[in-house]
């Protein structure tokens, strides 16, 4: 399969006040493709793709420069809809955040903020995202019931399912393992695998065997720089850049 | 598009009425100032503040508001005698010796009390404080700045108590145990410890209680006798600022010399309980920060 | 060592004394009002109105007068306060401008009941032309109460974990439908604990509404926000301060002190219940 450019970052630089966290950043991420972003903790990892749905607005003092382009659209410009890019890059977060609301509430909630006030769609979205989410087996019978009754595992894959039912291009995966169990993430890593035919994904992760087991393409970052970005098992067996091979083999982080 | 604009109607909405109370504040000033600020055109600044004669209903009237000025501070004074020692008392035993338990049924039935009615209170200086200081003082009458202080003082407490157990909860717990392991017993990890890293916020607890107490109305008003001289004891009656501005403005007539002098009262005592709370707002920012907190 | 343990018993011994002198001063008040008060209750106190020159009969209208003015300053400061209290906490971030704010809301808590029925009498009675009236009154019991409700409001707004707000941002909802199907609905019990409290707190203050809308007596129940009512505090205060006949006033003050007394700590008491409660939520036990 050839490979599409979903995501194009050029010259990237981004500012917490008068410190620069991201530094000059370009890359490609490639459609229906998992990108995986690692890197030590505190090096911008999720920075990073917290800019890709403007997530960062709500830092105050912060500022981006470059460009981000998503489908033909350079999303750091001003006069973006930003409500309506979110609609096209969807985001999992590291901790399970489920509202407190019923489960159906929760997955339907991205079309009721849209305004969809057809019944019987939304009842098949729902329905829907909780399949693809593969979650839909174990809940079907209570989809009343609240939220927060779930799991962090379950929590995690109805977070996911919420952020399917938007219909979005892109999903931005933010650690989404940090806080489960082995089984669990085992799941999820499944279930990203399988999203990939019809998403472009990108995961932020401090787990390298994670990022190696799930991942087309990893980017390593460090101290806001991009040293390394290719196909990972390329990355992960004959790395280019010394502070890669260092990261890899334990070294620091 | 049109969300766009329908959300920048809202965030503008909300801007507005986030305002009001910056204009009510401002609007409590600029009118005490319009009203009261008329006295000053017949009697001289100085002859209001420190003139010793207050018969605004004389003829020529006397405006001289030093009597209701220092019945003020004389009663607000000995209420802070009570309600210090005791709110802080309370607030360490709660906050240092009651147990989970107990502090759990304890500060919840404080905050309850701190919400009573100040007129019940000064109900209840009138029919059972008042007769119990006349007999036991042998004094013509009960109603005395004594008990105006007793019962200021007595409501008062829950108050401190409330805001002063608020500061010694925020004292990290790490300083207690530093304090213990290294062999302090629990008094003198509160006395060297705990103390001094809350004692900003515990004064803080003490200035906001005193600024309560002089803007205090209707205790003082029932319980203080209302004689407007300079007190020179405990043991007579006693006419402070609130209580002034309470039971005369009924007879001032709107627009005249007395009906603006009740208002430069009350611009007296809006800036006296302002300078206190911007010196409590001063001090807890400070404390705040001393403890590695954000506002 | 052992000097320290002395000393550690006496100034605990001293703190607790603090602590029961306390509850002991409360306790007295308690028991002198309730004591007294309950033999003036009755049903007929509850319901009919004062009569025989204010010695006889029941307070009914200051008790619907007080209701009347504690309902209308929840109208008019509820929409007011929460809506500053979703300004400071939703739109702006920390800066010049939410510290005014912040440091308006703190000072205004501060002013002096009486102060806000100077206010009251000159805005409203006089400038504005309500009148002595229940308008007038709710008005200057809303500012009163408006820096309470503005506090509890904002402690509930932000006592909703941020990933609620990034949560719904992310799905492509707007700032004001994050706020309105989110952060409101979650923080509901807290708000609803802070109006509470105001309304304790409305329904006991006497000094503001002494010029702006109380009367001791009036025929018949207030029929318009323009009418003049009465109030159960400024009923305690005129019998006790403007009574003819002290025998049988007190008693009737009493009465009057106990229904106010139970109103008020019975609100508070709710009020509490309900954050003790969230709290326990929110910690997770």
């Amino acid at each position: 399969m050839e490979n599409e450019v979903e995501i194009s970052v050029s010259d990237l630089s981004f500012y917490y006040g008068k410190t620069k966290a991201l530094k000059n950043i370009s890359m490609d991420i490639y459609r229906n493709r998992v990108t995986a972003i690692i890197g030590p903790s505190g090096c911008g990892k999720s920075t990073f793709i917290r800019l890709f749905n403007r997530m960062n607005d709500l830092v105050p003092g912060t500022r981006a420069e470059g460009r981000i382009n998503i489908g033909g659209l350079d999303i750091l410009g001003t006069g973006v809809d930003v409500v309506e890019l979110r609609r096209r890059v969807g985001m999992v977060f590291q901790k399970p955040n489920p509202f407190p609301k019923s489960i159906f509430r929760n997955v339907s909630y991205g079309l009721e903020v849209k305004n969809v006030k057809d019944k019987i769609y939304i009842e098949e979205m729902v329905e829907e995202a909780l399949k693809n989410a593969a979650l839909y087996e174990e809940i079907k019978d209570r989809l009343n019931d609240s939220a927060l009754m779930l799991s962090g595992g379950q929590q995690q894959r109805l977070c996911i399912a919420r952020c399917l039912a938007v219909k979005p291009e892109v999903i931005l995966f933010d650690e989404p393992c940090a806080s489960l169990d082995p089984v669990s993430t085992k799941k999820i890593e499944d279930l990203i695998t399988e999203l990939k035919k019809d998403y472009t994904i990108v995961i932020v992760t401090h787990n390298m065997q994670q990022a190696a087991r799930v991942s087309d393409y990893t980017a390593f970052l460090y101290f806001g720089e991009l040293v390394e970005y290719g196909i990972s098992e390329k990355l992960f067996t004959v790395p280019a850049d010394s502070r890669t091979e260092e990261y890899l083999s334990g070294k620091f982080g | 598009m049109k969300q766009k604009i329908k959300e920048e109607i809202y965030r503008c909405i909300f801007a507005v009425l986030a305002f009001s109370s910056l204009v009510f504040l401002v609007g409590i000033t600029l009118t005490l100032l319009t009203q009261g600020l008329p006295l000053f055109r017949e009697v001289s600044f100085m002859n209001f503040l420190a003139g010793t004669d207050w018969y605004p209903t004389y003829d020529p009237p006397d405006f001289g508001a030093l009597p209701l000025i220092a019945s003020s501070a004389f009663v607000t004074l000995g209420a802070m005698f009570v309600c210090v020692p005791l709110g802080i008392g309370s607030a360490l035993y709660m906050n240092e010796i009651a147990g989970y338990r107990q502090k759990s049924f304890l500060k919840p039935l404080v905050e309850i009390l701190a919400g009573i009615p100040s007129v019940i209170y000064g109900f209840f200086g009138m029919v059972a404080v008042a007769p119990l200081i006349q007999r036991i003082f042998n004094l013509p009458t009960g109603l005395t700045a004594l008990t105006g202080s007793l019962v200021l003082g007595i409501m008062a407490t829950p108050t401190v108590a409330s805001l002063a157990e608020d500061a010694l909860s925020f004292v990290p717990n790490s300083f207690r145990e530093a304090s213990l392991a290294v062999g302090a017993n629990r008094w003198q990890t509160l006395v060297k410890v705990v103390m001094p890293s809350a004692g900003s916020g515990i004064s803080t607890a003490v200035i906001l209680g005193i600024s309560r107490a002089i803007g205090e109305t209707m205790t003082v008003l029932m319980v203080t006798g209302g004689s407007a001289v300079i007190p020179r004891s405990f043991f007579q009656p006693v006419r402070p600022m609130t209580s002034t501005i309470a039971s005369e403005m009924g007879e001032a007539v709107f627009g005249q010399l007395h009906y603006n002098s009740l208002f430069a009262l009350g611009l007296v005592l809006f800036f006296t309980t302002l300078f206190f709370n911007i010196i409590a707002e001063y001090i807890s920012s400070r404390y705040r920060l001393k403890l590695g907190m954000g506002r | 060592m052992k000097n320290s343990n002395i000393s550690q018993k006496a100034g605990f011994f001293i703190l607790f004394l603090c602590m029961f002198i306390t509850l002991f001063f409360l306790g007295v008040l308690l028991y002198f009002i309730i004591s007294k008060g309950i033999n003036a209750i009755s049903w007929e106190f509850l319901t009919s109105a004062p009569s025989g020159g204010m010695t006889e009969g029941g307070v009914a209208p200051a008790i619907v007068g007080t209701i009347y003015l504690t309902f209308g300053a929840i109208v008019f400061s509820l929409p007011l306060g929460l809506a500053c209290a979703i300004y400071l906490t939703e739109y702006t971030p920390d800066n010049l401008v939410t510290n005014i704010l912040r440091i308006s809301i703190n000072n205004l808590a501060g002013v002096p009941s009486v102060v806000f029925g100077l206010f009251g009498l000159a805005v409203f009675v006089k400038y504005l032309g309500f009148g002595v009236s229940i308008l007038s009154g709710s008005l200057t019991l809303g500012i009163l109460i408006l820096p309470g409700i503005i506090s509890a409001s904002r402690e509930a707004l932000t006592s909703i974990p941020q990933s609620f707000r990034e949560a719904s941002l992310a799905l492509g909802a707007t700032r004001w439908q994050t706020i309105r199907k989110i952060v409101l609905p979650a923080s509901l019990p807290g708000i609803l604990t802070g109006v509470i409290l105001s309304i304790g707190r409305a329904a006991g203050e006497t000094a503001p509404i002494l010029f702006t809308a109380a009367v001791f007596y009036m025929k018949g129940y207030p029929n318009s926000v323009f009418s003049e009512a009465m109030a159960l505090p400024y009923h305690i205060y005129g019998l006790m301060m403007e009574g003819t006949f002290p025998e049988k006033q007190s008693q009737i003050a009493y009465g009057c002190a106990l229904i106010l007394l139970l109103m008020v700590l019975l609100i508070s008491a709710i009020a509490i219940y309900f954050r003790q409660r969230q709290r326990r939520i929110y910690n997770g036990k």
